[in-house]
């Protein structure tokens, strides 16, 4: 029963962190890659990928926390696909829970590595 | 040449045969059929094994495309072998084996035992909530033509094999339910007579079940009687999901009907004669 409520769980925050990533990319595409149309986050002007540019947003609470998202829900489904690939070449049971564990440890590891560095940005200057 | 001898047409049957007691792996044998129109792959079968090579080995029963029995691949495709023309599929040659994703037993005889097995895991009969009811009926479950309509289609499955065949995640995952049993796990899970979700849940929430339907659709395309058990087990990770959201809505509890007691069987309606003498 433990198990098919996890396996139920794994998969309903699957969905909801697809769902997440395809509206956030859509944002993102907005913002990085329709520059030039809309202008939209640019408050140096030109490209989105200008340093002043990148700075303003990385210092903006709303983008933090955005990116902070973004990178959960990218990490969790691209984690949870691979091993569903994973568990699909007929592996031992004992294996595969340590799949699950592996996939678990390395996710929130890259996690970490990313809020680090999204919260470290905020002490880096515009001027440089 | 008469009319007759006119409209047969020699068909080439290429059959993959196996003996486990005497070949290593399967190979490919060559027959050449008399076809006329009208006749089915397993009418062709008959004729080799009655005219060419008595040895060949395949399973059928009904002939009438109602007990599965027979499903095979047909030139790459599991279909029932009694239900299909083989002029309506070729007018050369077509090649015939046993359904993959299953052992085989011989010839064409596949070992459908997982496919029975998993069928069992999924409990596949009505639980109802009321225990003395179902053991002593006082009457009929009452159900509305809405919810026979829910289930319906998939209670049409004769457990032929033909979707566990077609299904890509049972090719490569052996511990995956497949979509007969999934199928059918559905069609319980939405009976209005039956309380069996509970118990089922361990089951069709577990890993190699559900959730790892990819949703390649190729069960619902194969199937000879039309059931769409890709649909179902759609719909049963929404259940899932929902019942683990506690959004689920509760089954209403089946009403039963009373036997009526102030009627009598019409005298003007006989007793069917009998179809077979009675000792």
């Amino acid at each position: 029963m433990r198990d098919m409520k996890s396996e139920v769980g794994y998969w309903t925050f699957f969905i909801i962190a697809g769902i997440v990533v395809f509206v956030l990319l859509f944002f993102h595409m907005m913002i990085i890659h329709m520059d030039q149309l809309l202008g939209i986050f640019n408050p140096a002007g030109g490209s989105a990928l200008d340093w002043k540019n990148v700075i303003y947003r990385s210092h903006s609470a709303f983008f933090t926390t955005i990116y902070i998202i973004l990178l959960a829900a990218a990490l969790y489904h691209g984690f949870y696909g691979l091993r569903t690939i994973l568990f699909e070449l007929g592996l031992k049971k004992r294996t595969q829970s340590l799949i699950t564990i592996a996939v678990w440890v390395i996710g929130i590891t890259l996690f970490s590595v990313g809020v680090f560095a999204n919260i470290a940005v905020q002490t880096v200057k515009a001027a440089v | 040449m008469d009319k007759e001898n006119q409209q047969k047409r020699d068909i080439i049957l290429h059959i993959r045969r196996f003996d486990p007691e005497r070949d290593e792996s399967p190979h490919l044998e060559q027959y050449t059929v008399k076809v006329e129109p009208g006749m089915t792959i397993l009418d062709g079968l008959h004729q080799i094994k009655q005219n060419q090579d008595s040895t060949l080995s395949w399973r059928f029963s009904c002939r009438m495309g109602v007990c599965g029995s027979c499903a095979m691949l047909v030139s790459g495709r599991p279909m029932l072998a009694c239900n299909t023309q083989i002029l309506d599929i070729t007018d050369r040659a077509l090649t015939l084996a046993p359904l993959p994703n299953f052992d085989i037993i011989r010839d064409l005889v596949p070992d459908l035992t997982r496919l029975f097995e998993d069928h069992v895991a999924i409990q596949p009969y009505i639980q109802g909530q009321d225990a003395e009811e179902m053991e002593n009926p006082t009457g009929e479950f009452f159900q509305t033509p809405h919810e026979l309509e829910k289930y319906l289609q998939f209670s049409y499955c004769i457990k032929c094999g033909c979707c566990m065949t077609a299904c890509p995640t049972m090719a490569t995952d052996r511990e995956y339910l497949g979509p007969m049993a999934l199928a059918q796990a559905y069609r319980y899970n939405t009976d209005s007579r039956d309380r069996g979700y509970e118990s089922r849940k361990s089951v069709i929430g577990a890993s190699h079940s559900t959730f790892n339907c990819h949703y390649a659709g190729e069960c619902s395309n194969v199937c000879p009687k039309g059931v769409d058990p890709a649909r179902a087990i759609q719909l049963m990770k929404r259940d899932l999901v929902l019942d683990y959201l506690k959004l689920k809505k509760r089954k209403k509890a089946c009403r039963v009907m009373g036997i009526p007691s102030d009627v009598e069987r019409k005298p003007s309606i006989p007793f069917p004669p009998y179809t077979v003498e009675q000792k």
